[in-house]
Formats: structure tokens, C-alpha cells, sequence
């Protein structure tokens, strides 16, 4: 059992107007352009998106979006997104009431001085390489928006790095905290 | 017993099992496999000259009779031309269903002749809309989208047909039930909760100044029997916007008549010193609400509304009620809940109405016309129950004030999206819908450019509806907004009232052509249009290009800042 955190998985800088919406939609043609264009047309803010066959995968797909409720409160955004006749059901997930992971892939040009520091600076992280070669590695992270944050900046201080993050997927907590 | 079908001819059979009686359209490229059954079909066919009519007819058509319009045209083209009726039908959740042709499967992608993706195109305006996948799926797709028009807060629904799914065969099929149209992520009905209507209830008890809020979604739920009862019982006043006008009789001694932009002075002031607005299947639309940090500032707001997102959307509710309007009003009816003593509430009221009724000059006997006096006549001499459809503008805006409405669904207007050149096509719908009733277009002379080619619709098809065009020869309210706003600087607002020559337009086009510059002739005229009923008849009133809608409450400014009609300047109570 994984212990509610003290702290915000996403890192010290989510806002609290953060959201995540866990949003299971039909697998049909054109159902994510309906989700980008109805958020577009109607000023919400998308932070991240992650999008993939849901269970029972021939017929749904979950979509992942953590939103930014600060211009837009969340009952219009959800009132709005449940209109979409292909939205089957839309949860709410306070950050702290849910299991939140993110992939980070990097590939960061290597010198044969510093090869050295990448390489432990992903072990630190809990990271590791999955290609290599003389002149780079590419390296991923599998864990919390937070630690993917942390990751990323480790990361920022080589020169020459290439950096690709999936944006969030969440599920709920098995058991939720109390207020 | 299997039957093999076309897809075109199961998609005809569908519109049959629907119960469609009438479906306007224009035939073309994409959508001619369809267009071959239809010989054989009891579906009447209005075929339009501009695709745009034909969706403008169905949303007349839907208005009129509660059931929803049908329109057919082909792709590319025929289908960007009836989207401005689909963002109209949106706005105004009007029950649409709208069949598109659209290129074969093999050359969607491919910047086929005459291709446009118009389910992209349409998401945004559409309730919902489909791309047939195949002909097997036609049966199923149809019925879900006369469920998802029809069901829930309405709205129009596209089908793009492939010409190559038109062509293909399949074993017919009907889906026996709901589960069977596929729509996991849809639930139209809310179950109505005990604990809001209860809250509800609450504050309508404890109010001394309510005020009912009724908008179009009272006509789109039938709920006027309940609404009138609830009004009756409780004595609250009851203003009625501009999509709603005629869902409670204008003839009720507690109907303050329409709020807004252009509304009646009590109305508009009302829901200002409001201490409850019962908001029913109404929007808080800006036109209603003018600058929304001073609308209503008293008011607890009662919100009910079958679209959950529109409860907050705007203002925030103290009772939100997510429910049908009808449901919702008769278990709000059934707690038997009562306001205060509302005799301090009427006597301001009553003060209010006697000061600033709606009022115009005195009409000029030599000409030219008032318009209000034009559509004050128009509504004296018509039969009970006529229906009437505007365009919009300044003319939309008299119709609105000066009509006298006692019956639901006989009003037909572009309230939400605005539409130019709406009144006529939809007035020919509606007379499609309503063959039993005179129908007239109230129209003004900039709209009546835009779609008056569906005269020949009209003619050709024998509908004879009745149109009366307000020419001022001026886009009206835009010259309005010039001479307040604009220093009467006047760009680009001037039409002439000759050009074109309204009467020989109409008689072109088959119909009978009339013209009133004077008092006289208006009320001769009109007599003589509604004694006309075998062919359209289009009458040039020559109005007075000077007059202005009032009361007004200008752009950006509050409710409270309403002008009211010049000879009443200075008379506030």
C-alpha cells in the first residue's frame, strides 16, 4: 500500500487549480479532435493530455487531461465534456487522491568527460539507459510528474539534450485521504 | 424475413420509420444515389434553391410543429452552405437532423471534387454528427440521430453519407430499442433531485420580489400548461424572453412582457429589484443580461435547466435544479410553495407599467409608416393562432414587442446566433409544418435580400405564406447603433427602398406583390394579403427609416441604464 504523500506528487510548483480529469471515451474516429476542439473553443486550458485504449480496449479509451480550473471552474469544464456524446464518464481526481505517473524519455549527448556524470545522475534518479552509443544515451524515467520535474532539470544543465514527456496518466487511489 | 436494401434506400426507410413527412433539400453529386429512392418514398421532398434555405425551412419547420426538421444536400458545397442553419439550430436548440452527401470512402483525404470534411466542420455547431461507416450501420446511426436531436436540451445532428455506402447493399435492419442505437456516453433525461427542488421551494418561499425567468426551454419541454398553472397559484410575475415569447400568454395580467436589450421597461426592471429570479430553461444570454456585474444585483437565482452546464455557466445559482423545465415546475408545484405578500412587489410593477409602457410616435398619415404600427396591425387583423417568423434586426425586435402572443410555438426567430435572412425560408417551413395556419414572415428589406429566392420555393411548392417586408431601405439596426454610437456617421448602412422593386420581385417569382406608403393603404393591404390564400404574397410597407428600437440598454452598460422611448424621458418613477 502505497501512503497518501505528505506533499503534491506533481512537484511543489503544480497550482492548486490543477485538476485531473480521468476521461473514458469510446474509441471511435475523431473523439480526441472533439476533446481538443471543444477545450479550444471554449478557453479551457489543457496542461498535459495522455491518451491510450482503456480496458475492454476495442470499444474505449481513457484520455488523461489535467486542466487549469483557474479561468474556467471545473463544473463547466466537466458539464461541458459530458456533453460529448462519446464521453462515457468523466472522474475527478484531486492530485492527492490519485496515483499519478509519467513517462520521461531523454537523449543527452555524451563527451568522454562527462559520460561519467549522465550516467549517474540517472541512477540517482532512478532512471535508466535503455540506448547507447559513443556519442549519446538515451535514458527514461517512469514515475511521478514530480520526480519527472526534478529529472528534467537534472537533465537541463548538459548541453545538447533532446526531451520527451508522455504527459500524466492517473487512476484513483485505492484508498482516498480525509479531509 | 432478410431484405436487401441499398444504402441509400435503407436510409430513406429510416426517415420513414422515423416518421419524417417532409425533408428540404437539394439534390447533388455526392448525394444522388439518395435522392433515387426518394421517387418511391411517402417522404414529401421540398426541393430549395440555396442550401441554406432548406435548413432554415427545417428549423421553421421544427419551431412550428416540436418535431424535428429534416434537410438533405450533397457535399462540399451544398454542405458549408447549410451551416450557417446548423450553428443557428445550435444556438438555438432547435431539433435538426441534417444529411450530407460526401465523397467515397476511398477519396475522403484525397481533395476529391466537391469533398469537405464537414463532421469537422460542424463539430462545434452540432449536438452530435456522424460519419457513415458503412451501409449496415445506416438504420442504427439515423435512429440515434433523431434520439440525440429530440431528447435532453435539443439540437441539431449531421449524417455524412458516403456516396459509396449509398451504393452498397445491406440486409435491412430497424434497432428494436435505445440500447441498441450505440450511445454508451449518452443520458438525456436527469432524474429530478428532491433535495434542489426542495431548496428550491425554499426560497421561493421566503421571497417578497420574484420574478419567473422563462426562456425558450419552457416551449422546447412543453411545459406552458405547467408554467401557467404555477403562475396562477403563486401570482409571480413572469417576463418571457425572446426565445420564449408566446410560452406564456401575453394577455395574462401578470406577464411583464420581454426582458433584454430591447425589452419592456417593467420586465428589465423587474428582474433588477428582483430578490428571486426562478430561472426556467433560460441561459442568462447577454442580450438579457446587459453588463453582467450589475444584472440583477438583489436577486437569489432558482436555476432550472435540462443542460447541466448551464447551471453556473454564467451566474451562479442558489438552487440548481438539473431537470426537465416540466417535471421540474410541476414538483415545484406540488410542494405547494408560495412567495410572501407580493401587493408591495405588484404595486411597483403596476407604477412601472403605467409609466413606461412600450410606446411609439403617433403614425404620420401621409406616410411613411411606423413600423411598430405595421406589425401592430398585421397582428390585430390576423386569424387566432397565426404563425410568425422574423429575420433579424430592428424588425425582429418590433415583431417581438408588438406581436400579441397567446400560444406557444407560434413565434419563429434566430435569437441565439442572429441570423440574417432566417424569417422567410423559416416561415416556409413552417407553413410546410402548419399547412392549417396563416403564416406570415415579418422581415426587413436587408434580410429579405439574403434568402428571397425561396419565393420561388414557396410558389413552386404551394405554400403561401405571407411576408411583410419593414422597408426602411436601411440595414436598420445598424444604422441605429451609427446614429447613438457613431455620431451619425453612416457607413455603409444605406439600401434604397426602390432597389430592388419589392413588387415585381415577388411577382417574378410567382407571387403576389403589394405595396403600403400610408395608413390607408397599410390597413387596405393587409386585408387584402390575408384575403389571399392560394399563393405567397410579399407587401413593401415603406417605414420610416428613422425610427429607433426602444427601450434600449446600449452595449456594455447595465440594466439599470435602459433608454426609454424619448416622450418618456424624465417620467421615472
Amino acid at each position: 500500500v502505497t501512503p497518501a504523500p505528505e506533499v503534491y506528487e506533481g512537484g511543489a510548483e503544480a497550482p492548486a487549480t490543477h485538476h485531473i480529469l480521468s476521461v473514458l471515451v469510446e474509441n471511435k474516429a475523431g473523439v480526441l479532435s472533439r476533446i481538443a476542439g471543444l477545450f479550444a473553443r471554449r478557453g479551457f486550458n489543457i496542461y498535459s493530455l495522455a491518451v491510450a485504449p482503456a480496458e475492454g480496449h476495442d470499444r474505449f479509451s481513457r484520455v488523461t487531461i489535467v486542466v487549469d480550473a483557474a479561468s474556467t471552474p471545473l463544473e463547466q469544464i466537466m458539464g461541458q465534456l459530458d456533453k460529448l456524446v462519446n464521453v462515457v464518464q468523466i472522474l475527478d481526481l484531486r492530485p492527492r487522491d490519485a496515483i499519478e505517473r509519467e513517462l520521461l524519455l531523454a537523449t543527452v549527448a555524451t563527451t568522454e568527460q562527462n559520460r561519467r556524470v549522465v550516467l549517474d545522475a540517472v541512477s540517482e534518479a532512478g532512471g535508466s539507459v535503455v540506448d547507447a552509443d559513443t556519442r549519446a544515451v538515451t535514458v527514461m524515467l517512469a514515475g511521478t510528474p514530480g520526480a519527472c520535474d526534478q529529472f528534467e532539470r537534472r537533465l537541463e544543465s548538459f548541453t545538447n539534450v533532446t526531451l520527451h514527456r508522455t504527459g500524466r496518466v492517473a487512476l484513483p487511489r485505492l484508498t482516498p485521504t480525509l479531509d | 424475413m432478410t431484405m436487401e436494401l441499398t444504402g441509400a434506400q435503407a436510409l430513406i426507410k429510416s426517415l420513414e420509420h422515423q416518421d419524417v413527412d417532409v425533408v428540404f433539400g437539394l439534390p447533388g453529386g455526392a448525394i444522388l444515389p439518395v435522392y433515387d429512392p426518394l421517387i418511391d418514398s411517402s417522404v414529401r421532398h421540398i426541393l430549395v434553391r440555396h442550401e441554406q434555405g432548406a435548413g432554415h425551412m427545417a428549423e421553421g419547420y421544427a419551431q412550428a410543429t416540436g418535431r424535428p426538421g429534416v434537410a438533405m444536400v450533397t457535399s462540399g458545397p451544398g454542405a458549408t452552405n447549410i451551416v450557417t442553419p446548423i450553428a443557428n439550430a445550435h444556438m438555438d436548440s432547435t431539433p435538426l437532423v441534417v444529411i450530407t452527401g460526401q465523397v467515397a470512402r476511398a477519396s475522403i483525404g484525397t481533395d476529391a471534387f466537391q469533398e469537405c470534411d464537414i463532421t469537422g466542420i460542424t463539430a462545434g455547431i452540432t449536438k452530435h454528427n456522424f460519419l457513415v461507416p458503412s451501409a449496415e450501420e445506416l438504420p442504427r446511426i439515423v435512429a440515434a440521430a433523431f434520439h440525440l436531436a429530440t431528447t435532453g436540451r435539443p439540437g441539431p445532428v449531421l449524417i455524412d453519407v458516403p456516396k459509396d455506402v449509398a451504393q452498397s447493399t445491406m440486409q435491412w435492419w430497424w434497432p428494436s430499442s435505445i440500447d441498441e442505437l450505440d450511445l454508451p456516453g449518452y443520458r438525456a433525461q436527469p432524474t429530478i433531485d428532491v433535495a434542489a427542488i426542495e431548496q428550491a421551494a425554499t426560497l421561493i418561499r421566503e421571497s417578497s420580489r420574484p420574478v419567473l425567468y422563462v426562456g425558450g426551454g419552457v416551449l422546447k419541454s412543453r411545459a406552458t400548461a405547467e408554467l401557467l398553472a404555477f403562475a396562477d397559484r403563486t401570482g409571480i410575475p413572469v417576463v418571457t424572453t425572446l426565445m420564449a415569447r408566446g410560452a406564456f400568454p401575453d394577455s395574462h395580467s401578470q406577464h411583464l412582457g420581454m426582458p433584454g436589450m430591447h425589452g419592456v421597461y417593467t420586465a428589465v426592471t423587474a428582474m433588477q429589484r428582483a430578490d428571486l429570479l426562478i430561472t426556467l430553461g433560460a441561459r442568462f444570454d447577454d442580450r438579457v443580461t446587459g453588463r453582467l456585474d450589475g444584472f440583477a444585483p438583489t436577486a437569489k437565482i432558482v436555476h432550472v435547466d435540462i443542460d447541466r452546464a448551464e447551471l453556473g455557466k454564467v451566474r451562479h445559482p442558489d438552487a440548481a435544479v438539473h431537470a426537465d423545465v416540466r417535471e421540474a415546475l410541476a414538483a415545484l408545484d406540488a410542494t405547494g410553495t408560495k412567495p410572501r405578500d407580493l401587493t408591495a412587489w405588484w404595486s411597483q410593477l403596476r407604477a412601472w407599467q403605467e409609466d413606461f409602457p412600450l410606446t411609439y410616435d403617433e403614425p404620420n398619415e401621409g406616410g411613411p409608416l411606423r413600423p411598430q404600427a405595421v406589425v401592430q396591425a398585421l397582428s390585430q387583423a390576423a386569424p387566432a393562432g397565426t404563425i410568425v417568423a422574423a429575420g433579424v434586426g430592428q424588425h425582429q425586435m418590433w415583431a417581438s414587442q408588438y406581436w400579441q402572443f397567446d400560444e406557444p410555438n407560434t413565434w419563429i426567430n434566430s435569437g441565439g446566433a442572429g441570423t440574417m435572412g432566417f424569417g422567410l425560408p423559416a416561415a416556409i417551413g413552417a407553413k410546410v409544418g402548419r399547412p392549417d395556419r396563416t403564416v406570415w414572415a415579418i422581415d426587413g428589406d436587408g434580410c429579405f435580400q439574403m434568402t428571397a429566392q425561396e419565393l420561388v420555393t414557396a410558389r413552386s411548392e404551394g405554400v403561401p405564406i405571407k411576408v411583410a417586408i419593414l422597408n426602411n431601405a436601411y440595414l436598420g439596426m445598424v444604422r441605429q447603433w451609427q446614429e447613438m454610437f457613431y455620431d451619425e456617421r453612416y457607413s455603409e448602412v444605406y439600401l434604397s427602398p426602390d432597389l430592388p422593386d419589392y413588387v415585381k420581385w415577388a411577382e417574378a417569382m410567382g407571387c403576389v406583390g403589394l405595396r403600403a406608403r400610408n395608413s390607408e393603404e397599410m390597413y387596405s393591404v393587409i386585408d387584402e394579403a390575408n384575403a389571399i390564400n392560394d399563393v405567397p404574397v410579399v407587401v413593401d410597407f415603406r417605414t420610416d427609416s428613422s425610427e429607433k428600437v426602444f427601450p434600449m440598454v446600449a452595449s456594455g452598460k447595465t440594466n439599470d441604464d435602459i433608454m426609454v422611448h424619448p416622450s418618456q424621458q424624465g417620467a421615472r418613477s
